[in-house]
């Protein structure tokens, strides 16, 4: 049983993989844009948001279906990597922002008219790439170090991430930092010399995006097949055998909040250049909720249930908002309810789910007709398909 | 202790106390045990059992006294699984043991070996890792369910499961805190089996509170009350001891 749905996730993965690499770019490409093949740059820029989202998903994923680490701070993360690729493609307007100087817009208004010494080596890609990493990672580090080692768990770990990205949100909203204040960064010209406003740029970076979001699968499904992956659900499911077998939990639990963060971060340097916009309101609380309810609605303890649930939730926002703007949290929340009650596996457990269901009512309907089958073999049989991968 | 010099001690505790928000869970306790002895611990309700072993264990640090592995180590500096990796398993009262894994995989990851993140992220299952895992599942009678979900197993299948695991990490010294615990009585019986079997090669604390099943294992039967010993011996001479029926017995109609 566990065998065919891995299966099944395996063929997913390709026609995703081979939907994202392949197929939509193409289309993008090649039909001209009147054929009904074409494929618009506005879907490919949404898409390829979408992608990154999944990202952020994976790594909310990995800490909370895989480890029982509940994050609520994890956009803080992916708006961090953002932020150091908005450093550098602010860089990149050089003179052809609106005052026409040689420092972004936002430092000109605030009265600058020479850069600040922290944005000289954002001129290097390089240079940002390596902050990207450094500056979630560390962060990261020392909050967890401290979390962990002093056994903050369940809730409390939750609050505390919570506060954590309210806060950092509340400073990058003040102008003093230098970072564009509440307008963030925005009006980007090049990345890497190409016109970010080119169709061929954004499908360069869109299969890149898709690029990196498969490589973190295959990255997390072989993180999951280690014994590091197997401690790390034990950790989930009785963390205090864990530690009287010897481990210190602490430092798996840093390792992988870490890791979660890097992920996270890699998702944000690559929804930047899309999106076209950074801003503070990316690390405001509702944005590291939202990313727990895709994760709730696509299954959690698995790794493609995050890719589906931040697609359809996502799919479901963008047109919501259109729709009924004022409704889309009224929505979210409900979603999250319903799924949490109806559905805690997710759609990637719906299928597992009916069957069970489908038993059920065979069973019941067989015992009606005064012919009681073995039920328990019945019940039995659903509890497999059930676990996750 | 005099009458055992010629052992080695395994475990030593001296003068220790604990109080939590006033109230004094242990209270100048002294208690010795030799290597390779299966010791069973009895008491009331509140007498100070599981404080006794979180104290041992790096779950609880005390006010104050000596807490000593093996007359060397102090294990008061140290926390649960530095104290674990010295060579002292704990099982505990209900059964935890990793639900979403198998059998196999909790035995698995319950070997002695390096403990590391890193070691982890690159280790490989050997030859004689399974070897190892087998033996155990044969001494816990579960060799037929290795590659079973440990969430589906029975309770007491459970419970020797956590035994197992404790024993895949080939300690030196086993604390078993109320084992027959929800078991049925045929349970009750071949978990004292499965204990009695271990003695020699283990030391073992065993914290019990049926009394046929004391009478099943007990070698040397300690009984604590109020957070100190209260007298020590044979399952016989503790029951005849006028103080401990006062405490513990008298108290016991329930059984």
């Amino acid at each position: 049983m566990r065998k065919s749905v891995l299966k099944f996730e395996y063929l997913l993965v390709g026609v995703f993989a081979l939907l994202f690499l392949v197929v939509l770019p193409c289309l993008n490409a090649f039909p001209g844009p009147n054929s009904w093949l074409h494929v618009s740059d506005f879907t490919i820029t949404l898409y390829g948001k979408y992608l990154c989202y999944a990202m952020l998903a994976i790594s909310v994923d990995l800490l909370w279906g895989y480890t029982g680490l509940l994050s609520l701070g994890q956009a803080l993360f992916f708006t961090l990597g953002g932020y150091m690729m908005g450093m550098y493609l602010m860089r990149m307007i050089g003179d052809l922002g609106q005052y026409h100087q040689q420092i972004p817009d936002f430092l000109v208004f605030l009265g600058w008219s020479t850069l600040p010494a922290f944005w000289k080596p954002f001129n290097h890609f390089a240079f940002a790439m390596l902050m990207a990493v450094l500056l979630p990672g560390v962060l990261s580090g020392i909050f967890g170090y401290l979390a962990f080692r002093s056994r903050i768990r369940g809730v409390y770990f939750s609050i505390l991430t919570q506060a954590l990205t309210y806060a950092a949100c509340l400073l990058f909203f003040r102008n003093s930092l230098l970072l564009g204040g509440n307008n963030g960064f925005t009006d980007f010209k090049f990345v890497l010399g190409h016109d970010v406003r080119e169709s061929a740029t954004q499908r360069g970076l869109f299969v890149a995006t898709a690029i990196a979001l498969l490589g973190v699968y295959v990255f997390c499904k072989w993180l999951t097949t280690t014994k590091f992956g197997k401690v790390q659900r034990a950790i989930r499911d009785s963390e205090n055998r864990v530690l009287f077998s010897g481990y210190s939990t602490a430092n798996f639990k840093l390792f992988i909040f870490i890791l979660a963060a890097l992920i996270a971060s890699l998702g944000g340097v690559l929804y930047v250049p899309q999106v076209g916009i950074i801003n503070p309101g990316e690390m405001g609380t509702e944005k590291s909720l939202e990313a727990v309810v895709w994760v709730a609605v696509g299954g959690r303890g698995t790794l493609i249930g995050p890719v589906i649930g931040a697609f359809a939730v996502n799919a479901i926002k963008s047109w919501a908002t259109r729709a009924y703007p004022d409704l889309w949290l009224i929505f979210l929340g409900t979603m999250f309810i319903l799924v949490t009650i109806f559905m805690p596996k997710g759609i990637v457990g719906l299928p597992a789910q009916l069957r069970g269901l489908a038993k059920k009512i065979a069973a019941k309907m067989d015992g009606r007709n005064g012919e009681p089958k073995s039920v328990g073999v019945d019940a039995a049989d659903t509890i497999q398909p059930a676990k996750s991968e | 202790m005099t009458a055992t010099a010629s052992k080695e001690v395994v475990l030593l505790l001296e003068e220790v106390n604990k109080t939590f928000d006033g109230f004094k869970a242990i209270s100048n306790l002294t208690f010795y045990m030799d290597d390779g002895e299966l010791r069973t611990i009895i008491g009331p309700n509140g007498a100070g059992k599981s404080t006794m072993m979180d104290i041992i264990t790096g779950r609880t640090k005390p006010d104050s006294g000596k807490v000593e592995f093996g007359f060397r180590t102090d294990l008061t500096a140290m926390n649960e699984p530095q104290i674990n990796r010295l060579g002292i398993g704990r099982k505990f009262q209900t059964p935890s043991i990793y639900i979403h894994h198998t059998v196999f995989e909790n035995l698995l990851l319950s070997l002695k070996g390096p403990r590391g993140v890193f070691a982890a992220l690159f280790s490989r299952t050997t030859s004689e890792q399974r070897d190892r895992i087998e033996a155990v599942l044969k001494t816990i009678g579960l060799s037929d369910k290795a590659e079973v979900l440990a969430g589906s197993l029975s309770h007491g299948q459970k419970q020797w499961l956590e035994i197992g695991m404790l024993l895949a990490q080939d300690p030196k010294l086993l604390l078993v805190d109320e084992p027959a615990a929800g078991m049925t009585d045929e349970e009750t019986h071949k978990t004292g089996e499965l204990l009695l079997s271990l003695e020699g090669k283990h030391s073992i604390i065993v914290i019990e509170h049926d009394m046929t099943f004391v009478r099943q294992i007990a070698r040397k039967v300690t009984v604590l009350h109020q957070g100190t010993v209260l007298c020590e011996g044979s399952v016989d001479d503790v029951q005849n001891d006028e103080r401990v029926k006062e405490v513990y017995l008298g108290r016991k109609k329930k059984h």
